[in-house]
């Protein structure tokens, strides 16, 4: 993991503002943490983490405030994981953000490790809920947002949810919720990447167009592929920033197991099998590839 | 159970209950608002409180909140999942959200988000939920017979069932100051007071005993300690006495006053509850029993493992035996 950039960066709750180095480093950096944790486990949703990574490097080395050593601090943005299964990513990019212990990698989906496979806020420092029964983040986001209203706070919420996901009503009291309450602080996110367990979303239950569905329920909207760091950076900075009233949903569309060829070319799974002695030769593939695409 | 023969047909119709029925009896002495006045009361010291209802403030006594604090209160709409995951969002931002809704929403379509975003969470949240067992004439889509059975399940959910106006007043400020979420079925309108007579005083964990008598012992809780009194000061003048031990709160059981009661002079053994048979407090305090090896001559009283009827909710509560009347002749025919 990487030092912030300085003091003040750190004091400011952008602990990495100004750090040298790039997001898609960043990136490539939680790629590689959630591979080692796949070994660890010999599985685990690597393909949505691969995926995911782009965005979450935005999300802490961009968009978020906090501060990695003091997890609770009142003036944090929330970051809440919606699809608890994702967890193996969001470990991977807090370890890079220097809020868990890179040590802890080796824990991973193991007993007493603080890093279960599903995302539990009471086993996790910087998990903030406990999700994994899909449909309850954005819920719960809307009561924090309201929350730190009452208190007055410029803090946001942050919720990640996803395509398959979109198909559990509750999200849609959520979204209902959030707009009608007017919630300038929440922003969600939306990992689009058409796979859900039994199949591709899309042919599971009507999700498009997704765009104007969430306009037409009263969000600031923004489609990009989730892939592209500079896109999707635009879209964070135009959610934080843009002079609306009202929810902002950034949705994402992302390749699953990006970044390393041998996997995204795979049959495409929601559990994506991962044979024993293929997660050094992804480590490797993902080593080469960044390389050769950003040498330092 | 039996229907219990009435002597003489009412001379009135009576008509179905709807959700504004109230549960007194003619001329019975009642407190307006029980819950909704105490919250407001406790409000005035705790400004983290808030309120949050989906569409039904006016039928849960929330209403006279919102009305004394429109700032602190959250219509959340007809959405019970947002409902209480919303609560859960905010008791993590530091308010202390009471929110409610009827108990067969909460308890059947809300089941997920009280158990993971509010139980799991420990979070500090407080349920509390109108219409519970046989309290409307609806059918069972407002009848909530089971509600109790579900949430005994949910680890670290606190129960509580009050009998009256009295304890709910009681209660409100208690549930507030018990770190954790609680589950607290709600009497509302002008809700009968009857435990004021017995100098009663609510302790949340605490079975108390409400009166003595030697021949049975009835072991109740919410509505059906209400009967249960009425039935017993009937039974009275039979020269039958009954004890009525009042257990307010469902879960965590005060198992320790229950068992030193029912091993207490080899008496018959009721419980009473309104609410089904199955997994109620009747069961609890069966395997509590069991276990602790006290076996006393053991009836229960609850409603039928059924979907009941609509109607009106005197006809009703008489056929499925939980009235006065109908808990005092199956307790003659016991003994």
């Amino acid at each position: 993991m990487s030092a912030s950039a300085s003091p003040d960066a750190a004091a400011s709750g952008f602990p990495y503002a100004g750090a040298n180095i790039s997001l898609a480093e960043r990136a490539y950096r939680i790629r590689r943490h959630a591979l080692r944790m796949g070994e660890v486990q010999g599985q685990g949703y690597i393909a949505q983490a691969l995926g995911i990574a782009d965005v979450l490097a935005v999300a802490y080395f961009h968009a978020l405030r906090y501060r990695p050593h003091e997890v609770r601090w009142e003036g944090r943005d929330r970051f809440l994981l919606s699809i608890g299964h994702y967890a193996i990513a969001l470990y991977a990019a807090m370890i890079e953000a220097g809020i868990l212990p890179e040590s802890e990698i080796e824990t991973y989906g193991g007993d007493e490790s603080r890093l279960p496979m599903s995302g539990m806020a009471a086993y996790t420092p910087g998990m903030e809920i406990t999700g994994g029964s899909l449909g309850h983040g954005v819920g719960i986001a809307v009561g924090m947002a309201l929350g730190l209203k009452r208190k007055k706070s410029d803090a946001r919420v942050y919720t990640l949810f996803s395509d398959g996901e979109l198909n559990e009503g509750s999200i849609w009291e959520g979204v209902m919720g959030a707009a009608h309450w007017q919630l300038d602080n929440l922003i969600g996110i939306v990992d689009v990447n058409d796979q859900q367990a039994d199949g591709p979303s899309s042919a599971m239950s009507s999700r498009e167009p997704l765009h104007e569905r969430f306009r037409a329920f009263g969000w600031h909207t923004q489609r990009v592929d989730g892939n592209d760091i500079e896109a999707v950076t635009a879209a964070f900075d135009a959610a934080r920033e843009v002079r609306v009233a009202g929810p902002r949903i950034v949705i994402c569309d992302t390749r699953m197991a990006k970044g390393v060829p041998f996997l995204e070319t795979r049959e495409r799974n929601h559990f994506l099998r991962v044979e024993a002695d293929e997660w050094q030769q992804a480590i490797a593939v993902l080593d080469a590839g960044f390389s050769t695409r950003s040498p330092r | 159970m039996s229907t219990t023969a009435s002597a003489a047909a009412p001379k009135k119709r009576l008509t179905t209950s709807a959700m504004i029925a109230s549960i007194a009896a003619p001329g019975q002495r009642t407190a307006a608002a029980p819950f909704g006045n105490a919250l407001v009361e406790l409000a005035a010291q705790r400004p983290e409180i808030i309120g949050l209802t989906a569409d039904l403030s006016k039928y849960t006594d929330l209403h006279v909140f919102a009305k004394a604090y429109p700032e602190r209160f959250y219509q959340m709409g007809m959405a019970e999942q947002l409902l209480m995951a919303a609560a859960a969002g905010f008791a993590r931002e530091g308010a202390l959200p009471f929110v409610t809704t009827y108990a067969v929403f909460a308890s059947r379509r809300a089941y997920d988000f009280i158990c993971m975003a509010i139980a799991e969470e420990k979070l500090d949240v407080k349920i509390v939920c109108a219409l519970p067992g046989l309290t409307s004439g609806y059918g069972p889509s407002h009848q909530a017979t089971e509600d109790i059975a579900i949430f005994r399940a949910m680890p670290g959910l606190t129960i509580v069932d009050p009998a009256d106006g009295l304890e709910i007043a009681q209660a409100v400020p208690a549930i507030a100051a018990h770190q954790g979420p609680v589950y607290m079925r709600l009497l509302r309108g002008n809700v009968p007071l009857i435990l004021d007579e017995y100098g009663y005083k609510f302790e949340l964990g605490k079975a108390k005993s409400v009166r003595p008598g030697n021949d049975v012992l009835v072991i109740s809780t919410g509505l059906a300690t209400m009967r249960a009194l009425q039935a017993a000061e009937q039974l009275q003048k039979e020269r039958i006495g009954v004890e009525v031990l009042h257990v307010a709160t469902i879960k965590p059981l005060d198992l320790d006053t229950i068992l030193a009661a029912a091993s207490k002079g080899g008496r018959l053994v009721v419980v009473a509850e309104n609410h089904t048979v199955v997994g109620g407090l009747g069961e609890a305090v069966a395997i509590g029993m069991l276990r602790a090896g006290v076996a006393p001559k053991f009836r229960q009283i609850g409603l039928p493992d059924e979907f009941l009827a609509a109607g009106a909710l005197p006809t009703l509560h008489d056929r499925y035996g939980i009235s006065a009347e109908a808990i005092a002749s199956q307790i003659k025919t016991w003994l």
